[in-house]
């Protein structure tokens, strides 16, 4: 006589079975049966989330920063759309989750029933992969390969859709306990076997590519993370003497203060590193998906340079730019093979010039001003914390300005939404990001703008004693959307200004959190030191100044010739 | 026609997928959303129980295609991915063709459709229906000759493929899988 059991139990089961240990969610009818077996499962610690939103980013920020998989649970219906936002964060950002949401029952599917939505139709396009179990034996299985799924390869978001009777049917297995069941279950995806060795003759190529350049860089992007491949990212670049340039989400997968290291390109990104780029004759790309804020206008993007591109999914390959030695691999796997091969060199007068370039363009220099300045914010905290924190952002000008004042020395120390660009994250993202590493000193650096959006998690913060402490940068704008305002659309600040913003202090003490407001930049390290001194959460209200902009600036589609590196400043002049 | 001075034609490309509801669907949204041109597109099951193959013809240059063959191979239920060279593959397509039809011009009617090796699939004293195999350019050089006396409706399949064995034969031999855009790459 086999074991029986009920599609939930199943589904907890398997869920244990795949190390999951926090789950963040957000209970509703169709969804209700497997909450209700919870209780058997104390190995299972659910996260009450106020919104189903909170609870997928948070399930992406533990992800990021533990390297597993998140999860998430939601219901049917709106709990499946409010998950929308964050698992379309998950799947730019290449981020593992696995999302279970309810769904109405399976005789009521396609009846348009009370809170029935199309979860598999709205989400294909916004995942790795997706299902909808209609049988309950499906579930281990379906649980299994969703977990393979979302972190293997190019990792990603996975939803499994659960008919509510689906989760209360009662099967026989055919084996007397669960784990012997489970453990006899074969992955069966004949249609996906991810490349992870990298092609030798490709391998070899890129070597020659290497040694023979004079002017290399390396661009390392969420790849280096993903992959766990800091140390050979390191051995590459200290071998060959090649500066390395971290975009958006591969900053921190090197260390800020290595000599090395020349910062973030692109958009906002240090002026030294687009030229750098600009005058690069070879760029070896690695886990990195050549986004448009990083290249510009693709097709004046490194003109000069020859490239390599390492990524381990092939539609990556000539998507937005043609290389010339593409290599599909799991990077820490393909490094590991090509580091031995490559040359030791010295490569003195391409470092000299790029000294040179820090040196003409300091893009890191803040304004001297009377006025509380926002980058001075990130750089104090960046000394106080002396770069042992992770900081999370949202998404505008002090998501900007966090990944160019902070000095990040240790890996997934910046966390944030990149591809997706989704204003909110702060809040729950870092919320996640504490319970994937509750001994890290977790700082969310937020817009008053994104905090205002996902704020309602504070109490699902002050439920679960989350010691985050949250930098809002007050400006009571839409930052960055009111620069683009002033630069493309001749200062014409349409529905940018926020005239009513809450008293924030007042508001996180509603919460009950400590909170503190800074309107002065002498204030500024105290109330950080404060913050981190308190065992709880804080909120600390930084009032700063509003008119403040975001430099460097390549406007969108634009090329190296539109690099402005600060207002009256003349373009950077080409060398031609 | 050119875009980008790359040469923008029609491509044939074969999936092998997993029967499973929903697969229709990943495939079409896929080409929807990164915005890939399909000309025509047949579906049916394989020589595999559990496993069907669609047959797409694509519109473009050498790029798009390569990313079309790409983003096929990443989804998960696709197993593999074939582009056809137009000179070893048997390309058909089935056409149904409602054409009006009077006593005057009812035989000048069935003699192109002879000529075409056709046939008459259904009569009625205003119309025929025709019914031609082959590949699109038979059928469209068909539907333009016929196109004078009235085309009332038109059906067709859309093209699938088979390559010929001749390479095949030796790969086979050689204990060499046939080539194809590589097996299950999905990410």
């Amino acid at each position: 006589m086999g074991i029986r059991m009920n599609g939930s139990q199943l589904l907890c089961e398997s869920l244990v079975r795949e190390g999951v240990v926090e789950i963040f969610g957000l209970p509703g009818g169709a969804i209700l049966p497997l909450y209700q077996t919870l209780p058997e499962y104390p190995q299972l610690r659910h996260i009450l989330t106020r919104h189903e939103q909170g609870a997928a980013h948070a399930a992406d920020g533990y992800a990021r920063v533990t390297g597993r998989v998140g999860v998430c649970w939601a219901t049917s219906g709106p709990g499946a759309t409010n998950l929308i936002t964050g698992i379309a964060t998950a799947q730019m950002d290449s981020v593992p989750v696995v999302a279970v949401v309810g769904q109405v029952a399976r005789a009521s599917i396609g009846t348009d029933a009370f809170q029935e939505t199309d979860t598999t139709g709205i989400t294909l396009p916004i995942t790795k992969h997706n299902t909808l179990v209609m049988d309950p034996l499906e579930i281990p299985q379906v649980v299994k390969e969703a977990f393979h799924i979302a972190n293997t390869g190019r990792p990603g978001p996975v939803v499994i859709d659960v008919p509510k009777d689906v989760q209360t049917e009662e099967i026989e297995l055919p084996y007397e306990t669960f784990d012997e069941y489970y453990e006899a279950l074969e992955i069966d995806l004949p249609g996906y076997k991810p490349n992870l060795k990298g092609h030798n003759s490709q391998i070899k190529k890129a070597v020659k590519l290497i040694d023979e350049a004079e002017r290399p860089v390396i661009l390392a992007g969420h790849g280096i993370t993903f992959s766990g491949a800091y140390d050979e990212l390191r051995e590459l670049a200290e071998k060959a003497q090649i500066p390395v340039i971290t975009t958006l989400l591969g900053i921190s997968s090197f260390p800020d203060d290595h000599i090395l290291c020349v910062g973030m390109p692109g958009m906002h990104g240090m002026a030294y590193a687009s030229i750098a780029i600009e005058e690069a004759d070879l760029l070896i790309a690695l886990g990195m998906r050549f986004d448009d804020r990083i290249t510009g206008k693709p097709s004046a993007f490194a003109r000069r340079s020859k490239k390599i591109h390492i990524d381990i999914d092939p539609s990556e390959i000539g998507k937005n730019v043609e290389v010339d030695v593409p290599i599909v691999g799991d990077l820490k796997r393909v490094l590991t093979k090509l580091n031995p091969q490559v040359r030791g060199n010295t490569h003195a007068n391409w470092l000299h010039r790029i000294e040179e370039l820090k040196a003409e363009h300091p893009s890191h220099n803040i304004r001297d001003a009377e006025q509380l300045l926002p980058q001075l914010i990130v750089r104090e905290l960046s000394e106080v914390t002396e770069g042992d924190a992770v900081v999370v952002t949202g998404v505008g000008q002090h998501q900007m300005w966090a990944a160019q004042h902070f000095t990040y020395k240790y890996p997934c120390t910046f966390i944030t939404s990149g591809g997706s660009g989704a204003m909110g994250y702060e809040v729950p993202g870092a919320m996640g990001v504490q319970v994937g590493a509750p001994d890290k000193a977790v700082w969310s650096v937020a817009g008053d703008g994104g905090f205002q959006m996902t704020m309602c998690e504070l109490a699902t913060i002050v439920e679960n004693r989350l010691p985050v402490k949250f930098a809002i940068i007050n400006n009571n704008v839409l930052g960055m959307v009111h620069q683009w305002q002033e630069f493309f659309y001749d200062k014409s600040y349409v529905a940018t200004a926020y005239t009513a913003n809450p008293d924030f202090v007042k508001l996180a003490e509603a919460f009950g959190i400590k909170a503190m407001r800074v309107t002065d930049k002498v204030q500024v390290r105290g109330a950080i030191e404060e913050a981190m001194a308190h065992d709880g959460p804080v909120v600390i209200d930084f009032i700063v100044e509003e008119e403040e902009r975001v430099y460097p600036m390549i406007k969108a589609g634009g090329t190296i010739e539109d690099l402005v590196e600060e207002p009256d400043f003349a373009p950077w002049e080409v060398a031609r | 026609m050119t875009t980008n001075g790359t040469t923008v034609q029609n491509h044939t490309i074969t999936a092998l997928v997993r029967d499973k509801p929903g697969v229709l669907n990943r495939v079409s949204s896929m080409f929807r959303r990164r915005g890939f041109n399909i000309v025509s597109l047949a579906v049916g099951h394989s020589e595999e129980p559990d496993l069907s193959r669609m047959t797409f013809v694509v519109e473009g240059d050498k790029r798009t295609i390569e990313q079309v063959n790409k983003h096929l191979h990443k989804l998960i239920d696709v197993i593999r991915v074939s582009e056809v060279s137009s000179d070893n593959v048997v390309s058909r397509e089935l056409a149904l063709i409602k054409i009006r039809a009077t006593s005057e011009t009812r035989s000048e009617i069935i003699q192109i459709v002879e000529i075409f090796n056709a046939k008459i699939a259904g009569v009625s004293p205003d119309h025929l229906i025709v019914e031609v195999t082959g590949d699109q350019d038979k059928i469209e050089s068909l539907l333009g000759l016929v196109k004078r006396f009235g085309i009332m409706e038109v059906m067709r399949t859309g093209t699938i493929v088979m390559e010929r064995w001749i390479g095949h034969l030796h790969e086979q031999q050689a204990g060499t899988k046939r080539r194809s855009w590589g097996e299950a790459a999905s990410v």
